[in-house]
């Protein structure tokens, strides 16, 4: 027997190398330079940086609409994974930017972090760009032991230790379905290939009950990644108990690359099995938008109000993933980058506000700020007011985007819970441009120092993010055209 | 480059942008600075504005000084501007009254005047953009814009209860408007699906032909966001908390312009693309705006509060708005707007007239006055001549108002008609009551007896408003000319509408038969 060597086109995966090699490079950086912890932040930086760059140009300009499929078959470079890709790193590039100040302030080691930080967005790569189950499955696991290491990193911090835990044990029992609907769809289809379940199905019976089976558990392991109702349970202590900066990366990058695996994998592999789980996914986008907003309704801690705002929007993104069509796709690649930039943003500032043991975080601690700290009052009640949906912000285009695609497609009454939905979560968020502006602060926030010192790093992710939220929503003319560019059906 | 090649509206529209970013780099310790900054930029807004006006062709229908680029290409989005003899009426009367109101706010708001002025600046943005925009997006971003600096000109300067006021008019408009963006969204759709064309130019969609049951749904979702800003009954909750809340100068223009956003809608985009609802519904809103203008009338009537009173007399106003524009015929649509405007104009100036009061004495309730006559001579005459010009008190502005809204209603309903006319009556008895126990009879209160009559910064801001007060009394042509082409235009197109629909029914009936 002949065994058949593939070749294999490294070019394709040039920007995980780079986030690779970075991460190593980190790692024995710390070795041997103890003391300069900020440059591993830099380093961590100027790798992502560089992998962006790879993402946008190589193996050609971003825009034309090659496809680079290698590995015999697990790796696909598309403009699909290259704009998701996109995300992540700009997700990564924000969270490092954020944590210098925050490493240095609450003394933490940076080697392993930032190392831990670029391990997971590793993984998140591999998910966006693989077209094999496995490579997904690898992807996630990545990802999610890099998160359950940095939840949990707040070593001394009792609500970070109960988190981490709490975290991993869900998270390992959700991949564990996960892996348990890949082995049913190979079962039965005897591939972990996507495009070979997907003609496998197409040429079978399509009411096969163990690739029934098997889709459902993939839709849980993922409901789990996505932070859907009702697989939502572990978000809100997570988030809270994460540190911030961890909890805006988590809130962006890994929610982003849940979703491009899993419209990946139910586009391409199991669009004939589309009339079954529409209906089921029809009814978790309103369940994960409604509970979501609701429950964020009456929470104290911000932290955790976004962390309920945030199952919320990927309610929203599933709605575009419901509507499909040529919109839908493009869509959820708009409003993943638009949520990324804003919800990133909003955490630097309450990182920022929040000091040494994120001692000032509840709506209350807020009362006041607004005129004592005007810059970053403004650019939270912006990236507020995107997350709310108005315009002329990149959540309004986001949204304006996703319902547009609903009711091309058809389901008007999803995008008329949508919007209402959108009403509720004005009031949560108006909550804390009131506290900020409209109250009067009743005690002085335990600790707190009077004046915070200038952050130049965490500053510059605010004015990315404010910029991307502005540009996204004034001209975003030029990001249209590559989400459109991006379809991953309608090529 | 000649005068006519200048893009105006956006110049006018953008202007108090540059006043911003002036305002943004000064000092907050130099307030005085910065309102002559923010009043200059108002000013110079409403100077260049003028050339509208005068350059304004009358004779002609067609939208003027039109603005026409591509913005959103992939979703059929463009930057057009553009205004018809309606419209003009509304942008001067923002641009006229904002920097009124800005004068307003010399001593009445003394903290935090830098964000202040910003806010007020950033408010006549939106709004002027929401009269010039001609592309239902663009028209839709102006709308709901102009939420954010209103709501923290409440929630921040406001009264006692302004949290609770700013959050419901926010959640209030907020909810109507969604519903809005779900239907203009669903227009869109069903123009590509009649011209293979996307695009959200909302003069194409005056020319799109829409089955009446869609129309009915369509108009019903435009009607609830345009309802809730008017605000008609029963949606008009979240006024009087707004207004009551708001300083004075955000009550003027919430009560001079932001309402009328609400009946401008309702011409510019109710009428016209869905005729054959607008023909169903004119029953149903008849009703409301009746129950409006009564329900308004007599709430006002049991007010202790001034502030309180001219809100609620603002619901019975809106109400003959309405009324009028649902008559349908030139009469009524005519009065309709030409009312918008002295809505403006006088609510306006009954608001900044209880904002005087309310600095000199830091009350609002009727019963703490009493006698302020004998103090404030002066103030007392022109307090009268604004009540008169409410009330409708012929040679003044709102009579001509009502009277076309009366003959225009009258020729469409009579019984409707003669309830509105009971609102006019009720209309004198709560004004002329409030200003009898405020301003006649004997000095009660001890603190009124050495209240300064008005100063010079408060005549140059109510008299301006007199002047037009009384210009539109006696000679309202010049205001009507503007619109007069516009207006039958407007009717043209909802009968016009009603003929082709009425022959596509005998069409599909013949052919049954």
């Amino acid at each position: 027997m002949e065994l058949s060597i593939p070749t294999i086109n490294f070019s394709a995966l040039y920007p995980e190398i780079v986030i690779c090699a970075f991460a190593l490079l980190i790692l024995m950086w710390q070795v041997f330079a103890k003391q300069s912890q900020n440059v591993l932040g830099y380093i961590g930086f100027i790798g992502v940086v560089t992998a962006l760059i790879m993402v946008v140009y190589m193996p050609s300009s971003f825009g034309s609409r090659s496809v680079v499929d290698t590995f015999n078959g697990l790796w696909v470079v598309d403009n699909y994974s290259r704009f998701f890709k996109l995300i992540f790193l700009i997700g990564t590039g924000l969270t490092i930017l954020i944590s210098i100040k925050y490493i240095k302030q609450e003394v933490m080691p940076a080697g392993e972090y930032y190392a831990m930080l670029l391990m997971a967005t590793l993984g998140m790569m591999i998910m966006a760009s693989s077209a094999d189950l496995m490579p997904i499955f690898l992807g996630i696991e990545l990802m999610s032991i890099s998160l359950y290491v940095l939840t949990g990193y707040a070593r001394t911090r009792m609500i970070s230790n109960e988190a981490a835990l709490k975290y991993f044990l869900l998270g390992s029992f959700a991949t564990g379905f996960l892996l348990y609907g890949i082995a049913l769809l190979y079962g039965a289809s005897g591939t972990t290939n996507i495009a070979g379940i997907f003609s496998y199905i197409r040429t079978s019976n399509i009411n096969n009950h163990i690739i029934m089976i098997g889709m459902a558990l993939l839709l849980i392991g993922f409901g789990f990644k996505l932070a859907a109702v009702p697989f939502h349970m572990w978000t809100p202590d997570v988030y809270e108990g994460a540190p911030a900066p961890i909890t805006a990366f988590m809130s962006a990058g890994p929610k982003a690359a849940a979703f491009a695996a899993f419209v990946r994998v139910f586009l391409e592999a199991l669009p004939a099995m589309h009339n079954h789980w529409v209906p089921v996914i029809w009814w978790i986008a309103v369940l994960t938008m409604s509970v979501g907003n609701v429950i964020a309704l009456v929470q104290d801690n911000i932290k955790r109000m976004l962390a309920y705002s945030s199952i919320a929007h990927a309610g929203y993104v599933l709605v575009g993933f419901v509507a499909g069509g040529k919109l839908g796709t493009p869509g959820i690649l708009f409003y993943m980058l638009a949520y990324t930039l804003m919800n990133i943003g909003a955490f630097a500032i309450i990182t920022y506000l929040g000091d040494v043991g994120e001692k000032r975080i509840t709506v209350k601690d807020y009362a006041g700020l607004g005129f004592q700290y005007p810059i970053a009052s403004v650019a939270l009640s912006l990236f507020l007011f995107s997350l709310a949906g108005i315009p002329p912000t990149a959540g309004f285009m986001g949204k304006f985007y996703i319902f547009s695609a609903a009711i091309e497609a058809g389901y008007l009454g999803l995008a008329i819970i949508g919007v209402l939905n959108s009403v509720v979560s004005v009031y949560f968020y108006l909550k804390i441009t009131v506290a900020m502006y409209m109250k009067t602060p009743e005690t002085q926030v335990e600790g707190a120092k009077p004046a915070l010192a200038f952050a130049p790093m965490l500053a510059l992710a605010v004015l990315i993010s404010a910029y991307g939220v502005v540009r996204l929503g004034i001209f975003p003319t030029v990001y249209l055209n590559l989400v459109q560019n991006s379809n991953l059906i309608w090529p | 480059m000649n005068l006519a090649q200048l893009p105006i509206l956006s110049i006018v529209t953008y202007l108090p942008l540059a006043g911003i970013a002036l305002i943004c780099c000064m000092s907050n310790k130099r307030p005085d600075l910065i309102r002559w900054t923010a009043f200059l930029t108002t000013v110079v807004t409403f100077i260049v504005s003028l050339p509208l006006y005068f350059n304004h062709d009358a004779s002609t229908w067609q939208m003027q000084f039109v603005e026409n680029v591509p913005w959103l290409q992939s979703f059929g989005v463009s930057y057009h501007m553009g205004i018809d003899g309606i419209s003009l009426l509304l942008v001067m009367l923002t641009t006229f009254l904002s920097p009124l109101a800005l004068l307003s706010t010399w001593s009445a708001v003394t903290e935090r005047v830098k964000e202040y002025m910003i806010c007020l600046l950033f408010l006549q943005v939106g709004m002027l953009g929401v009269f010039c925009a001609l592309d239902f997006f663009l028209f839709y971003v102006f709308w709901e814009v102009m939420l954010i600096p209103m709501y923290f000109i409440i929630g921040i300067w406001g009264g006692p209860r302004r949290i609770y006021a700013a959050i419901k008019f926010f959640i209030y408009t907020m909810s109507g408007s969604v519903l809005m963006l779900i239907a203009i969204l669903s227009l869109y759709f069903m123009m590509y699906k009649a011209t293979g064309e996307y695009t959200f130019d909302i003069l194409k969609y005056h020319q799109l032909h829409i089955p009446a049951a869609t129309q009915f749904w369509l108009f019903l979702a435009f009607f609830l966001a345009f309802a809730i800003k008017v605000p008609m009954f029963p949606f008009h909750t979240w006024l009087p908390d707004a207004h009551v809340e708001a300083p004075t100068a955000g009550s003027v223009i919430l009560a001079g312009v932001l309402l009328k956003m609400g009946t401008y809608g309702f011409l510019r985009f109710n009428l016209p693309i869905f005729p054959l609802a607008t023909q169903q519904f004119v029953p149903f809103i008849f009703w409301l705006s009746v129950i409006g203008i009564v329900y308004g009338a007599l709430v006002s009537l049991a007010q202790d509060d001034i502030k309180k009173l001219v809100a609620y007399s603002s619901v019975s106003h809106l109400g003959y708005c309405m009324l009028g524009m649902f008559a349908l015929n030139v009469e009524g649509i005519e009065g309709s707007t030409i009312q918008m405007i002295n809505h403006g104009l006088s609510t306006g100036a009954l608001f900044l007239i209880v904002g005087m009061l309310y600095e000199r004495r830091h009350t609002r309730l009727i019963s703490e006055y009493g006698g302020v006559m004998k103090v404030m001579p002066l103030f007392a005459t022109l307090f009268l001549m604004v009540c008169f010009s409410s009330i409708g008190v012929p040679g003044l502005n709102g009579f001509v108002g009502e009277l076309l809204i009366l003959i225009g209603a009258f020729k469409a309903s009579v019984p409707f008609a003669s309830v509105a006319m009971l609102g006019l009556l009720l209309g004198s008895v709560y004004l002329l009551w409030m200003y009898k126990r405020v301003m006649y009879g004997p000095i009660t209160n001890e603190k009124n007896k050495q209240l300064p009559d008005m100063s010079f910064r408060e005549l140059a801001y109510l008299v301006p408003i007199l002047v037009f007060i009384v210009w539109i009394g006696v000679a309202p042509k010049t205001f009507l000319n503007k619109m007069h082409t516009s207006v039958t235009h407007l009717i043209e197109q909802v009968n016009a509408e009603k003929t082709i629909a009425k022959t596509m029914d005998y069409g599909t009936e013949h052919t049954h038969n």
